[in-house]
Parts: structure tokens; sequence; C-alpha cells
């Protein structure tokens, strides 16, 4: 058997990956891939305490709905950077620096 | 060391090794796919927490609906996304990435820092549930169960879901449809 504190750290190290990609990248695509790293990270958690709760299961049942979301989420960053692409034909966070003028 | 031991080091370590190329690398097609490979590894350590369901979930929802709709994106926002090849100063350690390695590792410190002193692995409510039997086990099926749950306790984090998921599909098609007029 597995203990619980091997799974965390696990998931604190692919959190802490996923922030230094949010930081680091300069491109909108990669830095959703960070926020989809640091998502998976805190399901690892749900799911690790999970275990120990078999009548209820709360860490499964939430550990699927938030992959829902991180469904639901990036089709719209995914729309949201395709306009965004369309406007000032770039993707660079940085760059982005107006407003609707 | 038992065979579940080593299969859990082996997809951690696949995890955190795809996670720090995805870091790594400057070319967005190579650390789009080395994403499928954290997120299959990733699914490798549910089913070792004895997550089956969640782990095929992951697979067929991460790997066969985000990463196609990444990968879609990438290949629409044409040539414009790999322009970062053209910079030669992309080292994984420049001056600019440092306060970020930084942040990153202080924060890995003090998620360590709380995982020791919390004492993980002695909690009480799991001390307790190990000795009532409610641990799973490698011969339970959690299907049924996550089935009756939710059509049971979790019905109302269900239908809210559903709904945010409409909107989701609305306001995706809203955002993405061509514009008239101006």
């Amino acid at each position: 058997m597995i203990n619980l504190s091997d799974f965390l750290v696990v998931s604190a190290g692919l959190f802490c990956t996923g922030l230094f990609i949010i930081l680091t990248k300069r491109n909108a695509i990669q830095v959703l891939i960070g926020i989809e790293l640091m998502l998976n990270a805190a399901n690892l958690n749900l799911v690790a305490f999970g275990r120990y709760d078999k009548i209820a299961n709360g860490g499964q049942m939430f550990t699927l709905f938030s992959i829902t979301l991180a469904a639901a989420t990036t089709a719209v960053a995914l729309a949201i950077i395709l306009n965004v692409y369309k406007r000032y034909k770039t993707i660079d966070p940085d760059k982005i620096d107006s407003l609707k003028d | 060391m038992t065979m579940e031991r080593v299969m859990f080091y082996l997809m951690s370590l696949m995890a955190l090794g795809s996670g720090i190329y995805i870091a790594a690398s400057k070319n967005l097609v190579r650390s789009v796919f080395m994403f499928f490979v954290t997120l299959l590894a990733v699914a490798g350590l549910y089913v070792l927490c004895m997550a089956d369901f969640v782990a095929i979930t992951q697979v067929v929802i991460y790997v066969g609906g985000i990463l196609v709709l990444i990968i879609f994106a990438f290949m629409l926002s044409g040539r414009e996304t790999l322009s970062a090849l053209q910079h030669p100063n992309n080292k994984f350690i420049s001056i600019n990435k440092v306060p970020a390695f930084l942040l990153a590792v202080l924060f890995f410190i003090v998620m360590l820092n709380v995982i020791v002193k919390g004492n993980v692995n002695n909690i009480p409510w799991t001390g307790k549930s190990v000795l009532a039997g409610e641990m799973m086990t490698a011969k339970d099926t959690t299907v049924n169960n996550i089935g009756i749950n939710l059509m049971g306790n979790y019905l109302l984090p269900f239908e809210v879901v559903s709904i945010l998921l409409m909107m989701a599909l609305v306001g995706a098609a809203h955002l993405s449809r061509k514009e008239r007029g101006i």
C-alpha cells in the first residue's frame, strides 16, 4: 500500500511545475496547459484522500465534477484565444495590452 | 519492493519528468504532446488510488477532448505561435525566469513543510476509516457506488454542473461566431 504522503508530494511537484509554466511561458496555449497541470495536481489530492471514504465517495465524485469543469473552461478559453488571435495576430499575453477601442 | 510501489514510482517519474519537459521545451508542439504523457501518467496514479472510473474519465475527457481542442487551437492560430522558435535566447534558466523559478521552488518547500508538519499519514479520520473497514481495497468495484451517489447525495452538484456545461457550450459558440458588420 502506498502512503498518503507520497501522493501528496507528487501532487505538490505537479502543482509547482504548473505554476512555473504559467509564470514563464509567453504563449496563451502553454499558459492554458499550465493551468490544466495545476488542476490535475488538485484532482490527484482529492482522489488520494477519497481512498479512505468508501461509502460517501466524496473525493472521486468531486474529481469527476472538476474534470467536467476543466473541459468547459478549456472550451471557453480556446474560443477566447482564437478571438484574440483574430484581433491582434498574436497570442502572447504580454503583447495584448489594449481594451476595446 | 512490491509491484505496486514500482508502478507508483514509474508513474510519478513519468508525470513529473514530462511536466518539467513541458516547462523546459521551447517547442509548442512537443510540449502539447508531452502533456499527453503527463495526463496518462496521472491517470495511472488514479488507478493506484483505487479510482479506476476516474482514471478512465480522465483518459476519455482530457486526452480525447481537451488535448484535441488544444491541438485545434494551435493549428487555427497559425504560424505566429511557432515564433518562439525564432528567438534562440530561450534557455531553461535565463535571467528573466529566475523569479518564477524561485517562486515555484519556494512554494514547493512550503507545501512539503505542510505535508511533513501535518503528519498526513496519521490523520485521525483516516485511521478511523481504516479501522471501520471503509478504506477502498483493490477488490471493490467503485462504479456502482459512483452511480448511486451521483443520483443520491450529489444530485444538486450534478444538475448545477450540467447547467454550467450548457452555458459554457453556448458561450463558446457565441465567442467563436463570425462577426457581422463591424
